[in-house]
């Protein structure tokens, strides 16, 4: 069980309002990803939840129950931090076993409980070392098993890939999306990374300056982008803007088009331009084209990895015409 | 420096450095060696180094005649537990300021080491009298409670500072758990702190130890630590080298050791962090 | 993490140690100041009357009080530049490899931790004494009358015993503080062909200014309040030779068991150091923001 519920919830550190009246709520067994650019508020929401920081006014309930003026300890959440925060003076075992003996469990239950999360984390070898012994892939699934026997509620994530490399992120992200495959408990994960979002996701929520942009899944917000904000965060390569005459043309004033929806071609198109840089990635071909008469900022297109377009060439874009984004004067979607 | 140093170079250091050590701790080992004489060797004239008829005397001397055991004593209990004392009230404090900090925190912890520099002189008169009329003249009490203020800044000071490198997130985790406040400073921050609480305890003990302007004003005889026992032999008729000597080494003796143990820890605590 | 459950749990831990601190401060400054505008003496108890500033008059119109600041003036100057001299060049020298590094550190930071009355009393006796010091001894070994270094000398020999006691405090700062030179720094300037001279006055002094600056505000804290040293070896004199503030204040007041005169001296110690602390005191005020 772990349905969060959040009504005009409102943060400030003194005369700064971090988080303006905001409401917001997760459903029991979702997954649950807060993103946005640094300085958004994601992580201080998180920390509202968790019960780390106060709210400034509002109300959250946990299944139900006002957890508003509840210490963190008795919310029946579990956190993984973005440091792991592993205590370095224990073992790998009586770290995962701290909060169950905080819990008051006898120690023969505890180890059963902490065996059966090592299994399942693949650290049973490990049981005995100092965090300090363990790579940085170990410490964090040290840190998810601490967060996993306490069974908790919900589990919240303060973006807790970004220490890893590139290739263990990768890794990571596919153990704890299959991790909430099997739990399906609620998970609340915190990112700035949209890829991240994108793929761990049930519901991506956008933030930004502590404002909610759009809440959904992660195609619809791919899909239909309720703002300019949201349209250029969601997506990478991320999506090309243009103003101007070209979009009074669809009756916007401003257009949208993301790079795999437009089409080049060497002899025929609607817009031409020159290629700038091209990054060939061997699975795709990723070129910038400059098209001076359309916008100062070059148009990234999105093609296929053998294609046979070099720095210098002149080229010509068609967009697909149903996948054209519109937003008006205020970056509203237009529909 | 991963640097190659000439043989030659490295032995010219070598016998500058260890003539330079071992002329600044010639006193304290002249007085070593000093204990061990009798007192006729001990004025002799040349002086001898070693060639001398090791004695134990002194020490069996000193502390037959002089009570010494009691002002050993006394200099324990004022230098421990002052520190003891100290330490109970000062790390929750330092817990406040190094997790909790707020607007003012900055200002609390400059305003308690100002406490520290006020000149003990300034204080001395009304300090006497106040002992005077409570009858805390010349006890352990008294001067349990002064060097227990006098330090309390320090003690602050540096566990604050260690407390400061753990991260918080380590304590919030330990939150997260279930942990309540007495929980978390017991099986999480002390342990953590545990070689900054050490260091911190080892440097207050040195410095009630060698105290010695609150020791040699606020007592007599009864409550008299080694500082102020010590200072009694200035008086011309105690003017014995070598029982002097013995007595110097076995007031010393434990301190030495006690400050070899915690050097490195010294800078940090004498300079509350301006230097690292 | 602020919370109010923790920002009340830490009001209340704090809180003892800054009402006790509050009261050492407040109460006996206040009565300080209080006593040093009263005539006030310990032997004719009940008289006390208001004096207004008589005893300040009294206290700065005292010939002894001009000894006392200059011999404090001295003793705090003389020990700091040998401290600091001795220091920076002990530091040098300890900072190079050689062998049995650990061992010299030891012997050099050793004084530190010897009580100020165990080494006033060796010194006075075993090494200045005219008859049976060692000093007496070298002299005489070498042909020259020997010296009486408290009848004579009497502040440089407090000066010499004090900075005995100190420079392995400057020593150890700041060897410290050199250690923690970049030595990439010092390979630059050697690449840039700066000779050892020109190394030392452009990149570790001015690296090493910080740490001696920290090192001369700290002793002079200390040093203003030496006590224990002149009570052992020379009681303040031969007359006023070697009286500092510190042992004028005591001596008038638990000697002579004037209290208002007292009081009023320790209100003008309480000034000179308050002028040395605030220089401190800013000083590790900025560090703690860095």
């Amino acid at each position: 069980m772990g349905r969060i519920v959040l009504e005009k919830v409102t943060k400030s550190f003194g005369d700064v309002n971090v988080i303006p009246p905001l409401d917001l709520a997760i459903e029991d067994g979702e997954f649950v990803v807060f993103v946005g650019p640094s300085g958004c508020g994601k992580s201080t929401l998180l920390r509202l939840i968790a019960g780390l920081e106060d709210v400034t006014s509002g109300r959250i309930t946990i299944d139900g129950r006002d957890a508003t003026e509840l210490p963190p300890a008795k919310r029946g959440l579990a956190m993984v931090f973005q440091s792991y925060a592993l205590y370095p003076h224990m073992s790998v075992r009586k770290n995962i076993s701290f909060p169950l003996k905080m819990a008051g469990l006898d120690p023969a239950e505890r180890n059963k409980r902490v065996e059966a999360a090592a299994k399942v984390l693949n650290l049973t070898d490990y049981l005995d070392r100092r965090p300090g012994q363990l790579s940085g892939g170990q410490r964090q699934r040290v840190a998810i098993g601490r967060a996993i026997v306490r069974e908790p509620a919900a589990f919240l994530f303060d973006e807790p890939l970004s220490n890893l490399d590139a290739a263990l992120r990768v890794n990571m992200r596919l153990e704890i999306s299959e991790l909430h495959n099997s739990l399906e408990t609620t998970m609340i994960y915190v990112t700035h990374d949209q890829v991240e979002a994108m793929t761990m996701a049930d519901k991506i929520v956008v933030l930004r300056a502590g404002h909610i942009e759009q809440v959904g899944s992660p195609l619809e917000l791919y899909r239909n982008p309720r703002n300019l904000f949201v349209a250029g965060f969601i997506g990478s390569p991320r999506m090309n803007f243009i103003s101007g005459a070209e979009a009074a043309k669809h009756e916007a004033a401003t257009i949208g088009i993301r790079p795999e929806h437009l089409a080049i071609s060497k002899t025929e198109g609607i817009w031409k331009g020159t290629v700038g840089v091209s990054e060939h990635l061997g699975s795709d071909t990723f070129l910038h084209v400059h098209a001076r008469e359309l916008t100062q900022e070059p148009i990234t297109v999105r093609s296929d990895g053998e294609i046979d377009i070099y720095h210098g060439d002149t080229v010509f874009l068609s967009p697909q015409e149903d996948k054209v984004h519109r937003f008006n004067q205020e970056g509203l979607r237009l529909s | 420096m991963a640097r190659a140093v000439t043989p030659a170079h490295k032995a010219t250091v070598t016998f500058f450095a260890w003539a330079i050590g071992l002329l600044i701790f010639f006193p304290i080992l002249w007085t070593i060696l000093t204990s061990f004489k009798t007192e006729a060797e001990a004025i002799a004239s040349p002086p001898s180094f070693v060639g001398f008829d090791w004695t134990l005397e002194n020490y069996s001397t000193v502390m037959e005649r002089s009570n010494y055991f009691l002002h050993f004593l006394n200099s324990v209990v004022i230098s421990v537990g002052s520190t003891l004392i100290g330490l109970l009230i000062a790390i929750p404090a330092a817990w406040s300021m190094a997790f909790v900090p707020g607007k003012r925190t900055k200002d609390v912890l400059m305003w308690m080491l100002s406490t520290k520099m006020l000149p003990p002189v300034g204080v001395l008169i009304p300090i006497y009298l106040i002992f005077r009329d409570t009858g805390l003249l010349d006890t352990r009490t008294g001067l349990v409670i002064v060097l227990t203020l006098i330090n309390l800044p320090i003690i602050v000071w540096m566990l604050y500072t260690y407390f400061k490198e753990i991260p918080v997130d380590i304590l919030e985790a330990a939150r997260m758990d279930g942990a309540s406040l007495r929980a978390e400073i017991i099986y999480v921050l002390t342990p953590m702190a545990v070689p900054g609480i050490a260091s911190t305890l080892l440097l207050n003990i040195i410095l009630a130890w060698n105290e010695a302007f609150w020791t040699l004003n606020l007592t007599a005889a009864k409550a008299a630590p080694l500082t102020a026992f010590i200072a009694s032999y200035s008086s011309p008729e105690g003017l014995f080298y070598a029982k002097l000597s013995a007595a110097s080494t076995m007031a010393i003796a434990p301190i030495l050791v006690m400050g070899w143990f915690s050097q490195k820890q010294l800078v940090r605590g004498l300079t509350f962090g301006a230097v690292k | 993490m602020a919370t109010q459950h923790s920002k009340s749990a830490a009001r209340f831990m704090i809180s003892p140690a800054v009402l006790l601190l509050l009261g050492w401060m407040l109460i006996p400054l206040s009565l300080t100041l209080y006593f040093s505008f009263l005539r006030y003496n310990l032997l004719m108890p009940g008289t006390e009357e208001w004096a207004g500033l008589l005893n300040y008059r009294f206290f700065l119109t005292d010939p002894a009080f001009f000894d006392a600041i200059w011999n404090t003036l001295l003793l705090v100057g003389g020990v700091l530049v040998i401290t600091v001299v001795g220091g920076v060049l002990l530091a040098l020298l300890l900072d190079q490899p050689f062998w049995g590094q650990g061992i010299v550190r030891i012997l050099v930071i050793a004084p530190f931790f010897v009580m100020p009355t165990v080494s006033a009393l060796v010194w006075k006796n075993m090494f200045m004494n005219p008859v049976n010091g060692l000093f007496a001894f070298l002299a005489k070994a070498v042909g020259l009358e020997p010296f009486d270094f408290l009848a004579h000398a009497p502040l440089s020999s407090i000066i010499l015993i004090v900075a005995w006691g100190w420079l392995p405090f400057a020593t150890l700062i700041l060897l410290t503080a050199l250690q923690s030179l970049d030595s990439e720094q010092l390979e630059a300037a050697e690449m840039d062909g700066a000779s050892w001279m020109s190394r030392f006055f452009y990149i570790m002094l001015p690296h090493l200014a910080r740490a001696i600056t920290v090192v001369i505000l700290i002793q002079t804290i200390f040093l203003l309040s030496v006590f224990a040293e002149i009570l052992v070896t020379t009681n303040g004199g031969p007359g006023t030779a070697t009286t500092n503030l510190t042992f004028l204040v005591y001596a008038q007041s638990l000697l002579q068991f004037d209290v208002g005169a007292g009081s009023a001296g320790g209100v003008v110690a309480i000034i000179l150091a308050n002028i040395v602390a605030i220089f401190l005191m800013r000083m590790i005020g900025k560090n703690l923001d860095a």
